[in-house]
């Protein structure tokens, strides 16, 4: 099976401001440290992590909506960085974003039928006279009426402003869709609408997920595999059910144990890190999740060698010197 | 039972809107009793944050007003009838909050010791270095490392965590009876959101106050609260203890929130949801609010509003007409 995604030792280091109250040499804010994962055409793979991980930032350099300091990025055969403005630009058609925040990524003074349009305008996918039916055709097929079109952003509610900013996506008939938090600004009821509408739109078009969020329990109802950054770096990565089942990584089992379970009755074991997550400035130096680390088998090793993601078996790596010895 | 420790009774709280009047919080009521945690929960626009502002009487007015005839009774008084300098002596003392923000209930200009030194200066009425000393205290009872140092510190420079810690150490300057905690972790990351609820946990058991837990997340009222109302167009739906209430819904729009949120226990693949959305609240549906959206509905549910229906297990109650027709309830 080839991949349509290859993300090799991707990195994003940001020079950090040096104001004149702070002399001295330069400093680097890590934000993505050496990511690498691989996407299978028609798959949905997720990146979880918490604030600050990176896991936004490696959804930009994909698009270059910033410019990646090193590694690579293949889609279908195609060097992505290596590529120059005018092939971008015809790229980018293949490659869609859908933001957490629909109500900041849509124009307000656009109504949601231009939105929808502006693509297939860019692009030149469909004539003047063809657009208000594909317009139509769009919303329909992400739940929305064409009575819609005429209105502007402010009269839709959240759940129907992710819709349209999906439509808008869709537009283009991409074959990459990166979403960046889609749902985290939704009510539940609203959430689980938009999630079962991106599982249809996936099967319909076999659409290929990069799926970035911080909530596990969406996570697994969504993804394929799944992919745990911490500090700027993939902790672990396994297909679904070894990742929640069997988690190696100290990490993945903190987390998985922390999210609450809606059942009163459910054991809670949850492992509780002290402290908070480094500062991409000095990231600690070895395994960068040491300090915070609560395997009982945490030795001094792990404050210098920096372990490697070490392969598992059945698709799972973890970057840990006592993944065999899972907590 | 004991006596509840604050009792709302028929709360209104209106806002005037260029749409008109949002009933936002319209007839709401219940009790909290010592030392219990009672979540309420609901999705955005429901009223369960304006209902928490009204406590306390920190609803903007205007656009808003809470209505007479609405009862907030604490200590065997309404606080909707006290003076400011009354209210001023309960409010940050014996009924204290957590908000959701915790960098934007910060002053930014103050160091998080002086602004939690202020509040025993305030109630305690004790000297500056008497405040001091119990600032860094509390800090330190809240688990904030380096204590001393970190309430020297401004809150840009503390983690969200770590301010919504000096939250927690200001609301507790007083020992207060009750603690409004308002979405206290939605704001932090999981890791971090264990280390609030369990410290709130703590000091809820240490200090013995009641907890009114405001929140969307039914995973945390699972774990955390003893009883739950919920919430659904300014009003109270369904009330229940914690455990009858995930074992057995009343209200189909409980059932439908239970079944919208995807978890790390049950089966993967298609969420059931509720369809539609939360009308506005300035044009509530006539009947039954939740009729539009509810799979259930029949006749009845357009025409007539229902009551709070008392359900099978006690203290459990359900706004819902299912209750005493239940032959009506449609399998899943």
């Amino acid at each position: 099976m080839s991949a349509l995604v290859r993300v090799e030792g991707l990195v994003k280091h940001y020079p950090a401001r040096r104001g004149w109250l702070t002399p001295g040499r330069a400093e680097v804010v890590r934000a993505v440290d050496g990511v690498s994962f691989d996407i299978a055409a028609g798959r949905t793979l997720a990146l979880v992590g918490e604030t600050g991980c990176g896991k936004t930032t490696v959804g930009r350099t994909l698009l270059r909506l910033v410019e990646p300091t090193a590694g690579r990025f293949t889609f279908d055969g195609v060097d992505v960085f290596g590529l120059g403005r005018e092939p971008m630009r015809a790229l980018r058609r293949r490659m869609q974003v859908i933001f957490q925040d629909p109500s900041g990524s849509l124009n307000p003074r656009m109504t949601v039928g231009d939105a929808i349009a502006e693509p297939l305008i860019i692009h030149r996918l469909a004539t003047r006279a063809e657009r208000p039916a594909r317009v139509a055709e769009l919303l329909a097929e992400v739940g929305l009426d064409a009575s819609f079109a005429p209105r502007y952003p402010h009269e839709l509610s959240g759940g129907q402003r992710q819709r349209v900013g999906i439509a808008r996506a869709l537009s283009v008939r991409p074959e990459l869709l990166i979403c960046d938090e889609p749902v985290t600004a939704l009510d539940v009821s609203v959430q689980a609408q938009v999630l079962n509408l991106l599982r249809d739109l996936q099967q319909a078009h076999r659409l290929t997920y990069l799926f970035i969020a911080h909530d596990l329990a969406v996570v697994r109802n969504v993804a394929d595999d799944v992919a745990v950054m911490y500090a700027g770096q993939i902790v672990e990565r396994a297909p679904v059910d070894r990742l929640y089942g069997a988690p190696r990584h100290p990490y993945t089992r903190a987390l998985l144990s922390a999210v609450p379970v809606p059942d009163p009755g459910a054991a809670r074991n949850r492992i509780v890190l002290s402290g908070d997550v480094p500062s991409p400035l000095s990231p600690p130096a070895g395994c960068r999740f040491h300090p915070r680390c609560p395997h009982p088998l945490k030795s001094e090793r792990c404050a210098r060698e920096v372990p490697e993601l070490r392969d598992f078996g059945g698709g799972q790596q973890a970057a840990c010197h006592f993944g065999e010895q899972p907590m | 039972m004991t006596a509840p420790v604050l009792a709302v009774r028929d709360l209104k709280t209106y806002f005037v809107t260029p749409a008109g009047t949002a009933r936002a919080v319209d007839g709401v009521s219940w009790d909290l009793h010592p030392g219990e945690t009672l979540a309420v929960v609901g999705e955005s626009g429901c009223g369960k944050t304006v209902t928490s502002l009204s406590v306390l009487r920190l609803v903007p007015e205007p656009p808003g007003h809470v209505l007479p005839g609405s009862l907030i009774e604490f200590e065997g008084r309404n606080l909707l009838t006290l003076s400011a300098p009354e209210l001023r002596a309960i409010r940050g003392n014996r009924i204290a909050m957590v908000f959701q923000e915790p960098t934007a209930a910060l002053n930014p200009v103050f160091t998080v010791g002086e602004q939690i030194a202020e509040v025993a200066r305030v109630h305690l009425g004790v000297s500056r270095r008497a405040a001091r000393a119990l600032a860094v205290d509390l800090l330190n009872q809240v688990g904030v490392p380096d204590a001393a140092r970190r309430a020297g510190e401004y809150p840009h420079q503390l983690s969200g965590g770590t301010c919504q810690r000096v939250m927690i150490a200001m609301a507790l300057v007083c020992h207060p009876q009750v603690l409004i905690a308002d979405e206290p972790t939605t704001a932090l990351d999981v890791t971090v959101q264990a280390q609030i609820l369990e410290l709130l946990a703590r000091k809820q058991a240490e200090l013995g106050m009641a907890v009114l837990l405001i929140t969307h997340d039914l995973g945390i009222v699972a774990g955390t609260a003893d009883r739950v109302v919920v919430m659904y167009a300014g009003q109270v739906v369904e009330t229940a203890a914690t455990g009858d209430l995930f074992a057995h819904p009343l209200h189909p729009y409980t059932a439908g929130l239970l079944a919208s949120v995807p978890r790390l226990d049950g089966a993967r693949g298609r969420l059931r949801g509720i369809p539609g959305a939360v009308p506005p609240a300035t044009a509530w549906p006539v009947g039954c609010r939740f009729h539009p959206r509810c799979p259930h509905a029949w006749d009845k549910c357009r025409t007539e509003e229902p009551p709070l229906l008392d359900g099978p297990a006690p203290g459990q109650s359900a706004r819902c007409w299912l209750v005493s027709e239940p032959e009506r309830r449609k399998p899943a």
